[in-house]
């Protein structure tokens, strides 16, 4: 048996130790919101909060995350309810499949950086793909989360 | 007779999936779109388009059309609850299964708004009527001193009933025939920036796509395909593959040999997608490659490469060509050469399937449910009436999900083991077995005269057909496939259109913009280099080119406009600032394509700086006639700007003896995040018919790329993707 902590709660799980941290989030626990994109760690859709580090979960075999604690899309962290609301404000996603990976790495970088340039958000965004191509609104949305809480 | 009826007390009402209780309003919208005669006897009513107001307030709409990040499910729904004077927070959405209930649910083609625009509008007008008369009748006053406004109806004397409230009374009202539309200035909804209905449950991830769906006791399987399109397997060892955990079967499946059949293969079914996984991994397989083992992508260009070298089909010959190139002061030539594409959406293919019996149930993110719905019958020799398709969030489509080969497969699986099963393909999976972009070889010629006019203008194509998908043995462009080569909205006295042999050897399919990615590129880059064998300035050139202000002589309903072309184009020219100094190293290039019945120009700005290529600003401006939803357009347009540019870049699919060579997003890569330019987007406003979005954004990208990188260094690029060049 292999304890996960997920977005504060244990979960117990049988499982391969090499098992992708994707798929036992997905198939095992059951919490649908990190995607698979890819299964090389190229896409970054399978982002999660490993702690406090974001991680593609497609690359981390299970037995690495046990007694760590994960933050998936369905979690909360201050940043990552924020950042959700300016993506509804500026409408980013098209498909919206590749947006849990996005939110993750966009919670990573506003973790570290209060108030990140153009150039810290194309750094932190590099491993996350959007064949819709909303790039644009997502910097948008990332620059309007840090001027809501600086009004704040 | 009204084509629009209650049928709030109609025993069918469950059969939509809407619970009874409320006001139901529903209508054929064929009967708009064909003016066919509306049924008398209401059996014969076929209704497609539903809308249910609740006692509670609640508005329900089925959406017919799948969302796959177009913004479909915001725009037609905004387009009833505007007519209805509806409170847009009132507003659900309800996904329609796949059935011939709801007409044409193929979303591709850009057309979900330009075929269903009419109806949703008199739909919503009609509610409001009903609703109007029912409060009319309530206070016993007349209807005239009564108007709706926000979920209410209001009386001249200032009293109120919410819509909610109104729901049992409009029940029992006929609806009526006489009834006006908006003005179009009154609109509340329609041609505003809407935020999408799906937004939120996108951010929090609980949207369910296709990948998402869990029935209980539900299986994974994987499928190892042929890696050569259309062979078969000869022989199998599941032995290693068993041994994994969590893998509990190996089966073979046959390839059904039909556009959208599955392709067949050898299927590991497991407790979870990763045992699936790693299961078909550790499969041995030995194939039957069949024919189409001698497909290499390389000496497949040089081959309709020489064909474009030679006459081909003449598809149309206007004036004559040869004697406006005899005549000539100046000949321009070009050849282009473009790879095949594969859709690659963030959501691989995938679906659920649940054969019982002699019924089956689907999860899948499907374009068209009714497509799947049909092959699913065929295959299990059962009445479409015991098919169910549940049509999930698309997690993208491009086209891609049009095809339901993978919804088949998943019906073939839980059939043989009688089990709901969910089929997962990798992504290699998606890139190695898709129904790929045609691969192009296109050879262009065109005559000057001393005064820089363009006299004569030859284009010549060969690219393997989509309709080889459907008619094997098919080796010449189809029809609709010339289109975009033939319309060329050039003044051009001496024109010739022609076709070269180019037999399909993998599955060919329509990708997002379909036939106007090759055509686009060549006609916008061959224009350009007219405009400098003329000397002139490549806008002024191509106004000119254009010409004046005329009705092309098209077959369509919808007519192509010149004056609108040009007006795109100067617009963009103009949000740009075109001829304005840029820094060092930067220039603009610029590209017009109608397509899908709109206009679309995209002036770029470019810097190519140590011989390698960066976009900065991309202005597009499009018209696609009445705008639904002014943020849907927008990000469809930014969308189209990436999109195009991905393909612009690194855009390449090839094969060596029969195989596809790329595997995952490491050798068919997309732009990313620190490459995207700053996409300006001006819609032109307008009270023309709606016209397409989804697609016609796309085809100006590359072009307009390619000539920019010419103005900076002096190189013209005539073959994609631009990485092969070493620019990126």
């Amino acid at each position: 048996m292999i304890t996960l902590r997920i977005n504060g709660e244990k979960h117990s799980i049988d499982v391969a130790p090499d098992m992708p941290l994707l798929w036992a989030i997905r198939d095992i626990i059951g919490f649908t919101g990190t995607k698979y994109g890819c299964g090389k760690g190229l896409c970054g859709s399978c982002k999660v909060m490993l702690d406090g580090s974001p991680v593609q979960s497609c690359m981390i075999p299970v037995s690495a995350a046990k007694n760590k604690s994960i933050i998936t899309i369905e979690g909360e962290s201050k940043n990552l309810q924020l950042l959700q609301e300016s993506w509804v404000e500026l409408n980013v996603p098209q498909c919206g499949f590749c947006q849990p990976g996005q939110l993750i790495a966009a919670t990573a970088l506003l973790d570290k950086n209060d108030n990140p340039t153009d150039e810290d958000i194309n750094k932190a965004m590099i491993g996350n793909i959007c064949r819709c191509g909303t790039y644009q609104r997502i910097k948008k949305a990332i620059h309007r989360t840090v001027e809501l809480k600086n009004q704040s | 007779m009204n084509p629009i009826k209650n049928i709030s007390r109609r025993s069918f009402v469950r059969s939509i999936g809407l619970a009874s209780g409320g006001l139901i309003l529903a209508c054929n919208t064929s009967i708009f779109s064909d003016k066919e005669k509306v049924p008398e006897n209401l059996i014969d009513f076929n209704p497609n388009l539903f809308v249910q107001l609740n006692s509670d307030g609640s508005l329900i709409l089925i959406a017919s059309r799948s969302e796959m990040g177009n913004g479909v499910r915001t725009s037609l729904t905004s387009v009833i609850a505007d007519e209805m004077e509806a409170d847009w927070d009132m507003v659900t959405v309800k996904q329609g299964t796949g059935d011939k209930k709801y007409g044409d649910q193929n979303t591709d083609g850009s057309r979900s708004i330009r075929y269903l625009y009419e109806t949703m509008r008199q739909m919503g007008a009609i509610a409001k009527v009903m609703l109007i008369s029912a409060a009319a009748q309530t206070w016993q006053v007349s209807e005239e001193e009564c108007m709706a406004e926000n979920h209410f109806v209001i009386h001249s004397s200032g009293k109120k009933l919410g819509y909610g409230d109104l729901v049992e009374k409009a029940k029992t009202l006929e609806p009526p025939t006489d009834f006006k539309l908006k003005n179009p200035k009154d609109f509340k909804y329609i041609g505003k920036h809407l935020k999408g209905v799906d937004v939120k449950e996108y951010a929090n991830g609980s949207a369910v796509f296709g990948l998402d769906k869990r029935l209980p006791n539900m299986k994974y399987a994987a499928i190892e395909r042929c890696p050569v399109t259309f062979g078969t397997v000869k022989f199998f060892d599941k032995i290693e593959a068993l041994k994994i955990p969590g893998v509990e079967n190996v089966i073979e499946i046959p390839r059904i040999a039909k556009p959208f059949g599955a392709l067949g293969g050898v299927v590991v079914i497991a407790s979870n997608t990763w045992a699936a996984f790693k299961g078909k991994e550790a499969l041995k397989v030995e194939w039957d490659f069949g024919e189409n083992k001698v497909y290499d992508s390389e000496k497949y260009m040089n081959m309709i490469t020489k064909n474009v070298h030679k006459q081909g089909k003449v598809s149309k010959d206007t004036g004559n060509v040869n004697r406006a190139f005899k005549n000539a002061s100046k000949i321009v030539e070009s050849t282009f050469q473009l790879p095949h594409l594969s859709h690659a959406p963030m959501e691989t293919p995938n679906a659920v399937a649940w054969v019982q019996g002699d019924t089956c149930e689907v999860w899948a993110p499907t374009q068209d449910p009714q497509s799947a719905r049909k092959e699913v019958s065929n295959y299990l020799e059962t009445d479409r009436e015991n098919v169910t398709i549940n049509v999930t969030f698309l997690g993208g489509g491009f086209g891609r999900k049009s095809k339901p080969d993978y919804v088949v497969e998943a019906v073939m699986v839980s059939k043989a083991i009688n089990a709901p099963v969910q089929v997962v393909w990798t992504r290699e999976d998606d890139i190695k077995h898709g129904y790929y972009h045609t691969t192009s070889a296109q050879y262009m010629k065109a005559s000057l005269d001393s005064n820089g006019k363009v006299t004569g203008w030859l284009h010549r194509f060969a690219l393997p057909s989509i309709m080889s998908t459907f008619s094997p043995g098919v080796d010449y462009a189809a029809g609709w496939e010339i289109g975009s080569a033939s319309n060329v909205p050039f003044d051009i006295k001496n024109m010739k259109i022609e076709v070269g042999q180019a037999p399909a050897h993998v599955r060919i399919g329509w990708l997002r913009s379909v036939i106007n990615i090759p055509h686009g590129f060549s006609i916008n880059v061959f224009a350009d280099e007219l405009a400098y064998a003329a000397k002139k300035d490549p806008l002024e050139f191509r106004l000119n080119l254009i010409g004046n202000d005329r009705i092309e002589d098209t077959q369509d309903e919808i007519k192509y406009n010149t004056a609108r072309l040009k007006n795109v184009l100067k617009i963009a020219a103009k949000n740009a600032d075109w001829g304005k100094q840029l820094p060092e190293g930067h220039a603009y290039g610029l590209a017009v394509h109608y397509s899908f019945y709109s206009y679309v120009a995209s002036v770029i700005e470019v810097s190519v700086i140590n011989e390698k290529v960066k976009v900065h600003n991309i202005f597009t401006a499009i018209d696609c006639g009445t705008v639904v939803n002014k943020n849907t357009v927008t990000s469809q347009m930014e969308g189209a700007a990436i999109f195009g540019m991905s393909l612009a870049y690194y855009g390449k699919i090839t094969a060596k003896d029969g195989a596809i060579e790329q595997n995952n997003y490491n050798d068919y890569k997309m732009v990313r995040m620190h490459q995207s330019p700053n996409v300006h987007v001006e819609i032109v406003e307008s009270t023309e018919r709606p016209t397409g979005v989804g697609e016609p954004g796309v085809p100006v990208i590359a072009p307009a790329i390619v000539n920019a990188i010419f103005k900076v260094t002096g190189k013209r690029y005539h073959n994609l993707p631009l990485m092969d060049q070493g620019l990126v």
